[in-house]
């Protein structure tokens, strides 16, 4: 029996590999040079911008991108465990941080868009007229009004989590304060669905405006900046990760064609730009 | 028998121990099965009939011992020898398809092509009896018909001996009749070894020429079936093998080749090389008892006869068992028309009569006191 | 409501128009789930089989771990086959991670248990002499393992059903793993949860359709095959 039984075990083992091999994309055969992770948001992703730029920089370069998009804070881990090659994301803290651990270099402005705080047209916690977003957010506090975060770790969880410590407020654990885990998209459902106010990208509420019924309650704030960088990762800490392919995508989202793309992505659909070119600016320097 | 007619040891097996659950099941020191010969296995069950045909056959492997067909030793895990015979159980355990498919089973593993099958196969459909379902999912046949598709799809590979555990077992009567006879009629045509156990005893006597009655793992007694049958080598054997009176007795004289027995309530006379004072065991056939409303009965050479009273009779298919307490208790099997003829009923006085041959001595030894 | 109708709709212009990315992604699923089934169906069965018939010490827990394995959640498939897969994880010299080899890779290792264990029972569920029985008819291991299969074709179909039907509706590991990058490893469940939290849900419920479209119609091939050769 024991005989039997390791020789159908190795008669399937045989066949399986087989098929696995088999199974195995012909890209396996290319050298590994050619595959780029892209490590970016959600957000990043739903906007649709990367749909263009992707193919146009793979058209250009020969470059296969493999766009994995998560959170920024995972879109960092896997930075920091050289799981990705570059990162495209948009949590200015936490870069500064993963770039000065020496987890990534050359870390270049590519453009941003700006969040904006909407909520229920009846506007329980009279934020409207607010002088500012800190303000804002003091006001949904006091009121006790229905808040929706993402609470994922992502560059609008970060930002909304800043715009809470400059208020001095620390919303986690009440009862108004509800926690998604979810995608932008999603999040917006749900706070229209639960009449709340939330943290969006100007981007995603735009794509899904019309069918929300979601005003915009505060804009323009220079705190609601949101901008994206784009960071290779440090190919001396990972020796694995595709140093030319980050190079050559970083040259890429700074040239000034692809600045232009960014500038004209959603006009026509929207009617209004969604993502501002920044390459080359200071980071200071932005909403002056 | 001459040497030149003595038929030849087709199948020997030697010092056979097979052990299940650290408990010897099987314990056989030698066995011949000879060739063109049918040997019928009976016993209780638990008695390892199952046991010694899957060893013989070559699907269990047993613990110690060796099977040497025609003289050379099966090895290569049994495989050329699995291939020159045949086993049936007791379920037919057909496969999900048709009687056909059923039936070609055997000589399609063995790469036989299309062409022979649809040659081969038919006629043995026909032998057995189901060539008229052919075509019929094995699913859809009944007890008899399943039972015989199996026997066909053993046979049709032309085995040098085809083992058989129990095949009419889960059959009712008329069909397990007929299927008996069948049988029986192909294997002595064929001149096909077998090896078949059985729990029916009228099964082994139509279709057995030698008998093994197996106890416990061991056989008690093996060789032709009359030799068995008549001459049981010891009380379980004897019980087994459907002697009804079985007499322990004590020999008082000998004379000639003829003694004199005392069993409790009477004497016996019986043929057999005793000493006086020796302990037996009589053992009497049913049917060698013949029952008479004449006391004594006219013209008979029996030496033994006795009056008694009809205690039960019990019918027992073609025939009818009469228990007649005689001062001991004597079985006789007797015919619905005798009974009619002879009017007998429980309570009924009558006598009964054997020869002094048809009792089998069994020797015991010296019986202690008493 | 309404939202509903307005996906079936989508779903059936999608289908009309063969519009292209949603074609790529149905075929894309078709094939993965297809090949990961086909893997599951040698090894499950083998495996299976094997067990079934021998004796061997441990095979008590070899049973259990095959049982445990047919509850295994996908998703934590997923998260080991990805630490795995890994550039500096143990197999991480295959680069394979984000493609679709990896989701065919975790779809097995989801469906291989259930075809496992589907089969172990099946094949013990066969008279016990049925095994003697073939050996007797002069069959070869080999041969015999073939017979025994072919008698309980049955429930093996069923472990096929129950093997494709858990892994083409699978999302969690294939996301891991395959990174839903856009006409290379995207496929109709991980599209599905990428529309949704887009919030796109007519598309959603479109890719829902047809999902389900597809699943039913192998389900439904299967099932003629069994049922045409159900004992009546």
């Amino acid at each position: 029996m024991k005989r039997e039984l390791q020789r159908v075990l190795g008669a399937a083992l045989v066949v399986a590999a087989f098929l696995t091999v088999m199974a195995l994309p012909t890209c396996a055969a290319a050298p590994a040079q050619k595959n780029l992770i892209l490590a970016t948001t959600t957000s990043t992703q739903d906007s649709g911008l990367l749909d263009v730029l992707i193919p146009a920089f793979e058209k250009k370069t020969g470059y296969f991108v493999k766009t994995i998009a998560v959170g920024s804070g995972q879109a960092m881990a896997m930075g920091r465990k050289g799981e990705a090659d570059v990162l495209l994301v948009h949590s200015p803290d936490a870069e500064k941080k993963f770039v000065a651990e020496g987890s990534g270099v050359n870390r270049l402005i590519v453009m941003h868009n700006d969040f904006i705080v909407v909520g229920p047209a009846a506007d329980p916690a009279a934020i409207k007229g607010a002088k500012s977003t800190v303000e804002a957010f003091k006001k949904i506090a006091a009121a006790g009004s229905l808040f929706l975060s993402r609470g994922d770790n992502s560059g609008t969880h970060s930002k909304e989590k800043g715009i809470w410590k400059a208020a001095g407020i620390n919303p986690e654990g009440q009862k108004w304060y509800q926690e998604t885990g979810l995608g932008m998209g999603q999040t917006l459902n749900v706070a229209a669905e639960k009449k709340g106010y939330t943290l969006a990208d100007r981007g995603t509420w735009l794509s899904l405006q019309q069918k929300l019924g979601l005003p915009i309650l505060k804009e323009g704030d220079p705190i609601l900046l949101n901008v994206y960088h784009v960071i290779p990762v440090n190919p001396v800490k990972w020796p694995k990760v595709n140093a030319d392919g980050a190079k050559a995508f970083s040259d890429f989202m700074v040239s000034a064609e692809t600045q232009r793309i960014i500038k004209t992505f959603g006009v026509e659909k929207y009617g209004g730009a969604l993502f501002f070119p920044d390459a080359g600016k200071k980071e200071d320097d932005l909403g002056k | 028998m001459t040497p030149e007619t003595m038929p030849e040891v087709l199948l020997k097996a030697e010092n056979l121990l097979v052990r299940r659950g650290g408990v010897t099941v099987l314990d056989i020191p030698a066995l011949d099965v000879l060739s063109g010969q049918v040997l019928a296995l009976i016993g209780p069950n638990g008695a390892g009939k199952s046991t010694l045909l899957l060893t013989l056959a070559g699907l269990l492997k047993p613990a110690r011992g060796s099977l040497l067909f025609r003289g050379e030793k099966i090895g290569n895990g049994g495989f050329d020898y699995r291939r020159r015979i045949a086993m049936v159980f007791q379920e037919p355990l057909l496969f999900d398809a048709t009687v056909f498919d059923n039936v070609a089973a055997g000589l399609k593993i063995r790469g036989i092509g299309r062409a022979e099958i649809g040659r081969t196969v038919p006629e043995y459909l026909e032998r057995f009896g189901v060539g008229h379902l052919a075509k019929r999912s094995a699913r859809k046949l009944s007890g008899g018909e399943a039972q015989r598709t199996s026997l066909a799809r053993a046979f049709v590979t032309k085995p040098e001996i085809v083992f058989l555990d129990e095949p009419f077992s889960s059959l009712d009567p008329p069909t397990r009749d007929a299927l008996i006879g069948d049988l029986e009629q192909i294997l002595r045509e064929t001149h096909t070894t077998a090896v078949a156990s059985t729990h029916d005893q009228m099964e082994a006597l139509r279709l057995a020429d030698r008998l093994a009655v197996m106890n416990g793992g061991k056989i008690a007694q093996i060789g032709p079936v009359a030799e068995v049958m008549n001459r049981p080598a010891d009380k379980f054997v004897a019980s087994f093998v459907g002697v009804e009176t079985v007499l322990p007795g004590r020999v008082l004289s000998v004379s000639d080749g003829v003694f004199v027995a005392a069993v409790e309530g009477g004497e016996i006379q019986a043929v057999g090389h005793v000493r006086t004072g020796e302990g037996v065991l009589c053992c009497i056939r049913p049917e060698h008892v013949t029952l008479s409303t004449n006391a004594p009965p006219l013209g008979t050479s029996a030496r033994n006869v006795f009056s008694g009273i009809i205690r039960t009779i019990t019918p027992l298919g073609l025939f009818h068992r009469v228990r007649v307490d005689c001062g001991f208790d004597l079985v006789a099997y007797v015919t619905r028309q005798s009974l009619e003829e002879l009017l007998l009923q429980e309570g009924k006085s009558v006598t009964a009569s054997f020869k002094a041959t048809a009792v089998h001595v069994i020797r015991r030894g010296a019986l202690p006191p008493g | 409501m309404d939202l509903i109708l307005e996906g079936i709709l989508k779903a059936f212009y999608l289908i009309f128009t063969l519009d292209k990315e949603v074609l790529g992604i149905t075929l894309l699923s078709l094939k993965v789930s297809g090949t990961a089934t086909l893997i599951s169906l040698f090894i499950g069965i083998s495996v299976g089989t094997a067990v079934a018939l021998a004796r061997f010490p441990g095979r008590q827990l070899v049973v259990s771990l095959i049982n445990t394995g047919m509850g295994l959640p996908p998703v934590v498939v997923g998260l080991f086959v990805t630490i795995f897969l890994w550039r500096n994880g143990p197999l991480g010299f295959l680069e394979i991670l984000y493609t679709p080899t990896a989701i065919i890779l975790a779809q097995a290792v989801i469906a291989t248990p259930i075809v496992t264990g589907i089969t172990l029972a099946s094949i013990q569920h066969l008279p016990a002499n049925l095994r003697l029985q073939i050996l007797a008819l002069g069959a070869t291991r080999v041969q015999m393992v073939w017979l025994l299969v072919k008698e309980a074709r049955l429930p093996l179909l069923a472990a096929v059903m129950a093997g494709f039907g858990g892994i083409i509706s699978e999302v969690g590991a294939s996301i891991m793993v395959g990174g839903n990058i856009r006409g290379y490893s995207r496929v109709l469940t991980t599209a599905t949860v990428m529309e949704t939290g887009r919030g796109n849900f007519d598309v959603a419920i479109a890719l829902s359709v047809i999902l389900m479209l597809l699943a039913f119609l192998v389900n439904a091939i299967l099932t003629q095959i069994q049922q045409r050769e159900r004992p009546r």
